[in-house]
């Protein structure tokens, strides 16, 4: 066994020994426990939760890689941008309100505000865009168990799956929460280790954000030499358009994705929620304005290490390409010297280069790549761990409470017991945890895209309906139903008329409208959603004068009649 | 609280947002997208400035923004007395 492996072992074990015991001291017996914590949760320690179930394998593994050797440079900050932004608006148009509503889920809003038909929409809509994204995380762990510690990737998500559904469904939301705020030190301290040690050893600047400033001007150099493009220029033309619709997708699709507005609920009030997302934004910033120093420092040392010589002859090199993540330019196999002159070369124009890197080496294997020692490398694969397991668990949350609470409380048996529910929400869990668990081990061939396209969606359906029903009293249920409708059905349109049609037999594979990329269609989306409800609530029926002055309620902090009687369980005409 | 004064606190909130909000938009979409090619001419540090409010600089906004939101707001609450927060209820 190497030293990484032993490392990893180490790290991997201490920390789940953490959660594990973590998840027993907070185990819950009543629903409001298991669904929103009790509502008792500090706001610093909720912010903490938020941000590690917000950070997923994507943000801490993929990121920076995406970043630096997909996008090449600065059109990746579309992700940095996209992905905090929507906090703005979740902090001031959403969270505050939503808690003050005081109910469960985000189907519970949809249906208690509207009606019935729209619960439906809001549940399947829950479900399917949690499920796709679960699925990705379950992959994600995985991964980390067969690259750091060569076990098989079915074992890999086996154990993964034993961890998550033993504090899942013993602690609910209590327990999710308050692992996932030791989950959240875990992957900071194992992301910012790295870059402030390589940006130590490159500029003399402990901090990253300043020390990344050092390098450019060499990096844009290299760039220049091996043939990639303009790494800091900006975008014109159908670019910045695109750009612009990527990021505005992902904002207002974070500030529409279930799993994320749910945990406003575990504030203690709605001034706890406010700082809630203060808290959020504050933890994900940290690794949020660190992954573009990442990125920036990892190509530096790549391209460097090109231009000096043979990649090959790197002490990475070999391991991470018998990973499968250092490949020829068909990814079938090992890369080899095509030109012959003794050397592998990265370069950026297609006929010159030999090797395709993943885009997930750039953050695993940095530590390696910056020369830092096998405990760093241990370190990471934890953090690693901690992003996956923290997002698939919140993720597995809202699946059970839409089903248990949305579905068979308030739809099939209306007079369940506190026990009944509480058992329905477990079976419902672990069934979520065995779906998720066989989907990462063999991945539908569309998956990665899915999840991307879950922020058109998130943008097309929720987000509207959400900020009218708050906002505009006189917004109608039979509105917001078709808004959302409309919303969801011209969005999932045009990715089926856009997409590649060799992932799926579904996807037509045609040319984009007006240049329209895909990934950016949920922003147009959302627009014709507030078009649809806006124009339909003129011609239909008013909500009740009650529902009306409830909605008023809604917009002060306090106790106030209304809000508390309709917290209470009393039906409101 | 009646209604005159509720309409007053909602008012304010309303024109906060919709302050903080504009910022939020010129900052990311304005400096990070659409003028980040302008603003790329000035250096500062050694980041073209279009480039770091894209990677950054725009992060750092949001998160002044929601701490001035946050305070205004606790201000605003108490101003208007409706800092009770504990007596809020939750049910099912």
């Amino acid at each position: 066994m190497s030293d990484i492996q032993i490392w990893t072992l180490v790290f991997v074990g201490v920390t789940f020994a953490l959660y594990i015991y973590v998840a027993y001291a907070s185990r819950v017996s009543d629903t409001s426990g298991f669904y929103v914590a009790g509502g008792g949760i500090p706001a610093p320690a909720n912010g903490a939760a938020i941000a590690a179930d917000w950070m997923s394998a994507a943000s801490f593994i993929s990121m920076a890689g995406l970043i630096a050797l997909a996008y090449n440079g600065y059109s990746g900050s579309a992700y940095l941008m996209g992905w905090t932004g929507g906090y703005v608006l979740l902090a001031m148009l959403l969270a505050p309100y939503l808690r003050k509503f005081g109910k469960y889920t985000v189907p519970d809003f949809v249906g208690d505000r509207y009606n019935e038909t729209a619960r439906l929409i809001a549940v399947i809509c829950a479900i399917v865009v949690s499920l796709t994204y679960v699925v990705g995380q379950m992959a994600g762990v995985g991964v980390v168990f067969s690259r750091f510690l060569e076990v098989d990737t079915t074992v890999g998500v086996l154990i993964g799956m034993a961890i998550v559904f033993f504090y899942a469904v013993l602690g609910g939301m209590k327990g999710i929460t308050w692992t996932q705020v030791c989950q959240y030190t875990v992957l900071i301290i194992a992301y910012l280790i790295p870059a402030v040690a390589i940006s130590t050893k490159l500029t003399d600047i402990p901090l990253p954000q300043v020390g990344w400033g050092q390098i450019l001007d060499e990096l844009q150099g290299l760039q220049a030499d091996l043939g990639f493009g303009d790494y800091t220029a900006a975008l014109t033309g159908s670019g910045q358009m695109n750009m612009f619709l990527l990021t505005a997708t992902l904002m207002f699709g974070t500030a529409g994705l279930p799993h994320v507005i749910v945990r406003f609920y575990t504030a203690k009030n709605v001034r706890a929620a406010r700082y809630s997302a203060l808290w959020a934004l504050f933890f994900i910033a940290l690794l949020y304005t660190t992954a573009p120093t990442v990125a920036a420092f990892s190509k530096f040392n790549i391209l460097s290490a090109s231009s000096d010589g043979n990649l090959a002859d790197q002490s990475w090199f070999d391991t991470w390409a018998s990973a499968g993540l250092i490949t020829n330019l068909d990814a079938t196999g090992a890369p080899t010297d095509l030109n012959g002159n003794g050397a592998i070369d990265f370069q950026g124009a297609a006929g010159s280069n030999e090797v395709l890197i993943n885009n997930d080496i750039l953050v695993l294997a940095s530590p390696e790549i910056g020369g830092l020692p096998a405990p760093i490398v241990g370190l990471v694969a934890a953090g690693g761990l901690a992003a996956a397991l923290s997002t698939a668990s919140g993720l597995l949350l809202v699946i059970s409470s839409s089903v248990a609470n949305d579905v068979y409380h308030k739809r099939i048996n209306k007079a369940a017991s506190e026990k009944q529910q509480l058992l329905v929400a477990r079976i419902s869990m672990g069934v979520a945890v065995v779906v998720a668990g066989w989907l990462g081990i063999d991945p539908p061939g569309f998956a990665g895209q899915v999840v991307a396209l879950a922020f058109g969606l998130g943008a097309a359906s929720f987000f509207p309906i959400l900020v009218l029903g708050i906002f505009w009293k006189k917004c109608t249920a039979a509105g917001a139903a078709a808004g959302m409708a409309a919303g969801i059905v011209v969005t999932m349109a045009y990715f089926v008329w856009t997409l590649p049609s060799d992932s799926a037999w579904f996807f037509l594979g045609k040319d984009p409208i007006l240049d329209i990329a895909p990934v950016g269609f949920g922003f147009i989306g959302m627009l014709l959603n507030f078009v649809v409800t806006i124009v339909v609530s003129q011609f239909t029926r008013k909500p009740s004068e009650t529902m009306q002055h409830l909605v008023e309620e809604v917009r002060y902090p306090g106790r106030t009649d209304l809000v508390a009687r309709h917290a209470e369980g009393e039906p409101l005409a | 609280m009646d209604e005159q004064t509720r309409r007053a606190y909602w008012r304010s909130n309303l024109r906060l947002m919709t302050i903080l909000l504009a910022i939020w938009a010129l900052v990311s979409f304005g400096a990070g997208i659409f003028f980040a090619d302008a603003l790329n001419e000035i250096e500062i540090a050694g980041f073209p400035l279009g480039f770091w409010f894209a990677n950054q600089g725009s992060i750092l906004v949001f998160l002044a923004l929601i701490a001035v939101y946050v305070f205004s707001m606790d201000r605003l609450d108490k101003q208007y007395g409706v800092d009770d927060y504990e007596e809020e209820v939750r049910g099912s």
